[in-house]
């Protein structure tokens, strides 16, 4: 046995001990690793009517990763154009989507976590009470703001700024607001999490030095919160590439986010194995450009966890 | 080299929201000074550094350093280094980058600041450690690294806040010696904030005793001792012996003091009192343990305290008889170790005796809490 098991099993006992490793290794293999497993499994297997299922046609093929890349089998297209393109697209957009809610949430949890004083905490709290209102209500909400007889360009027009309307929706700007919303909190608390614990005489100290802000966050509070603004960021990245809601309520009608194709797949086409396979490949991906971006700015897996 | 830059304090008063940190101060610190705020935990020393280093402004009075007016002027703007209590080194930053940080905010380049780094290492007597972080050091490394740091600023003000509060006794006593040393050869005032009495003693050209907010006196180490100006600055400073009571008699600079338990006793009217304290006033009079001799048994007089010994010990280079004193307080003498046999008196009522110039007498004041 390995000796932080040991030191496990001793702080807590073996009854204890047991019943909570049970309920992590139940949690990570059953709930997550296993279904998991089973939708990589899919993603390698032939779309078979029931009946088929395990019998001789049913082997293992790459023929759904070949579909996202060269479309179907004799189509017009030498690639599958439409599918590869909303893939990037979604991938860059949810980089758009980070950044800006990094830059957006960066001052804010700065000022949240440097700042004494009761008013902070009703600040927080303002922030924290909308996400009580489900995702798919503050979408529609967004919707009404952004709409084309919406409040916003009522008030654009009214003030005479646009002279039509300007179709926000169409142009994703509502899809972006909308996703950016969304996880504002996942990216301010993390960086307020470790700000909170800089120690104000650092920031004192460079500035007694002669330190401009500009030079006090670039050398001491940014590098200090990075473990913070990754973390942030990977939850922010992962989850607006993998938003459905948000695309589906805010997008245009022509835009389409890579989610809403694989949930096309496994629903309107009840085609899972192609469904999974899209889903894979969003998945690699994505971590792998998390890794790739971490090891860019020297961030460390245990870092993230912070 | 010139004489260095002196910080003036005028009619300084800091207050938070109803609170007074600060009432009324007024400090002159001549330039090249050491020059310590020596006080109590909370009574407002922090706070006047914060003024004079510029993250406070105060409520009213002014802040001069080298005579220009600091008000409205920034931290970054003063010509300063500030010290923390709790050193606040960039846990990130490799030493020589910590050292250099004022260096590179001018816009130097990496190479000149990795020779001035360098220089102060040496400097610090931590040669060739610019590649490590400030967690691999000890606190005692850690402590001149700070000092570096501000240094490499070349401020003509260096403010120090209790900055060796958190290393052990041995340690702290060598780090009193080089800080004296390095202020001497820079040259530059030093404003060196402490609650310990030993290090302001041992270090400072001139001494501000603190209470509660108020400056009780402010003169070199020597006078503070010898001759304080309250009640308060003579039981803070160096252990001391209290006497209550009240005048009975002034004679010029010497007063004749009914004391609660030992009879009329005779004191020198400290400095800073004299001519102000009048028959029938309230006043303290404080004898130093060392002061004391023993005397011939049952000796009376206005030089004489006959009490009963509590207990004794013995510390090695001193004898100390601790007896009977006022107000649950025991009396402390100290007898120099110097060979002769000392009998035990515990239970016995032995008498001493003092020189009358070695016995001060303030105001009745509040004392130092121990
Ligand atoms: N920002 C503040 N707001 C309100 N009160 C404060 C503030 N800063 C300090 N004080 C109060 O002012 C008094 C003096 O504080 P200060 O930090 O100057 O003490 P100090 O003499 O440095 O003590 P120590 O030796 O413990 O560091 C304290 O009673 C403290 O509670
Ligand atoms: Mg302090």
């Amino acid at each position: 046995m390995p000796s932080f098991l040991k030191e496990f099993f001793k702080r807590n006992g073996v009854g204890m001990g047991s019943v909570m490793l049970g309920l992590v290794l139940f949690w990570t293999i059953g709930l997550i690793i296993l279904p998991q497993l089973s939708m990589l499994d899919f993603s390698f297997r032939p779309n078979l009517p029931p009946p088929e299922i395990g019998g001789p046609k049913d082997v293992y093929t790459l023929e759904n990763y070949k579909y996202l890349i060269y479309g179907p089998e004799g189509g017009s297209q030498d690639y599958n154009a439409v599918d590869l393109r909303v893939f990037f697209r979604t991938l860059v957009a949810a980089v758009c989507v980070t950044v800006f809610n990094l830059i957006l949430c960066y001052p804010i949890a700065y000022y949240l976590a440097q700042t004494k004083g009761n008013h902070i905490r009703i600040f927080a709290l303002m922030l924290i009470i909308p996400y009580w209102i489900n995702e798919i209500l503050r979408a529609f909400a967004l919707r009404i703001i952004f709409g084309e007889t919406g409040v916003l360009n009522n008030l654009l027009v009214g003030m005479g700024l646009f002279d039509t309307p300007f179709d926000f929706i169409r142009n994703d700007i509502a899809l972006y607001a909308g996703l950016g919303y969304a996880y504002i909190l996942l990216m301010i608390f993390p960086i307020y999490n470790v700000i909170e614990s800089l120690d104000r005489n650092q920031i004192e100290a460079a500035r007694d030095m002669g330190a401009s802000w500009p030079m006090i966050h670039r050398r001491v509070v940014i590098p200090y919160a990075k473990p913070g603004i990754s973390s942030g960021c990977t939850m922010v990245f992962m989850l607006s590439a993998g938003a459905l809601a948000a695309p589906q309520i805010l997008g245009g009608p022509s835009s389409l986010w890579f989610t809403q194709l694989i949930y096309q797949q496994f629903n309107d086409n009840s085609d899972w194995p192609q469904g999974a396979a899209y889903a894979v490949v969003l998945l690699v991906t994505c971590i792998l450009l998390v890794l790739a971006i971490m090891r860019l700015f020297k961030v460390n897996m245990g870092d993230i966890g912070k | 080299m010139s004489a260095g830059v002196g910080v003036d304090l005028e009619n300084l008063w800091i207050r938070f929201g109803d609170f007074v940190a600060v009432r009324d101060a007024n400090v002159k610190i001549n330039g090249g000074d050491f020059f310590s705020f020596l006080g109590p935990s909370g009574c407002g020393k922090t706070t006047i550094l914060r003024a004079v280093s510029g993250f406070l402004e105060p409520s009213e009075g002014n802040v001069l350093i080298g005579g220009n007016n600091m008000r409205g002027i920034g931290p970054n703007k003063r010509p300063t280094a500030l010290i923390f209590q709790n050193l606040a080194l960039f846990p990130l930053m490799k030493i020589w980058e910590n050292i250099t940080f004022s260096m590179e905010i001018k816009g130097a380049s990496a190479k000149e600041r990795r020779k001035r780094a360098d220089e102060l290492l040496d400097m610090i007597a931590l040669p060739g450690q610019g590649d490590k972080l400030p967690s691999e050091l000890s606190g005692g490394q850690r402590q001149r690294v700070a000092i570096a740091r501000a240094l490499c600023a070349e401020p003509d003000v260096l403010l120090l806040d209790e900055p060796l509060s958190a290393l052990d006794l041995k340690l702290r006593q060598h780090m009193r010696t080089e800080l004296r040393e390095i202020q001497q050869r820079v040259g530059i005032t030093f404003i060196y904030i402490t609650h310990d009495q030993g290090e302001a003693l041992t270090m400072s050209d001139n001494i501000a005793v603190m209470k509660a907010g108020v400056i009780d006196q402010i003169a070199d180490g020597k006078t503070i001792y010898n001759d304080p100006a309250t009640a308060f600055a003579a039981s803070f400073v160096g252990e001391n012996n209290v006497f209550r009571g009240k005048v009975q008699q002034v004679m010029g600079d010497e007063a004749m003091i009914r004391t609660n338990r030992s009879g009329d006793l005779v004191a020198r009217i400290s400095s800073a009192n004299r001519g102000k304290l009048k028959v029938g006033d309230d006043a303290m009079m404080f004898i130093r343990p060392e002061a004391f001799s023993l005397a011939p048994q049952g000796a009376t007089g206005d030089h004489f305290v006959t009490a009963k010994v509590n207990h004794e010990e013995f510390e090695g280079n001193v004898f100390n008889i601790f007896m009977e004193g006022e107000g649950g307080k025991e009396l402390k003498v100290s007898i120099p170790n110097l060979g002769q046999s000392f009998e035990d008196h515990t239970g016995q009522n032995i008498t001493l005796e003092y020189e009358t110039q070695n016995a001060v007498v303030v105001p009745a004041g509040e004392l130092a809490a121990e």
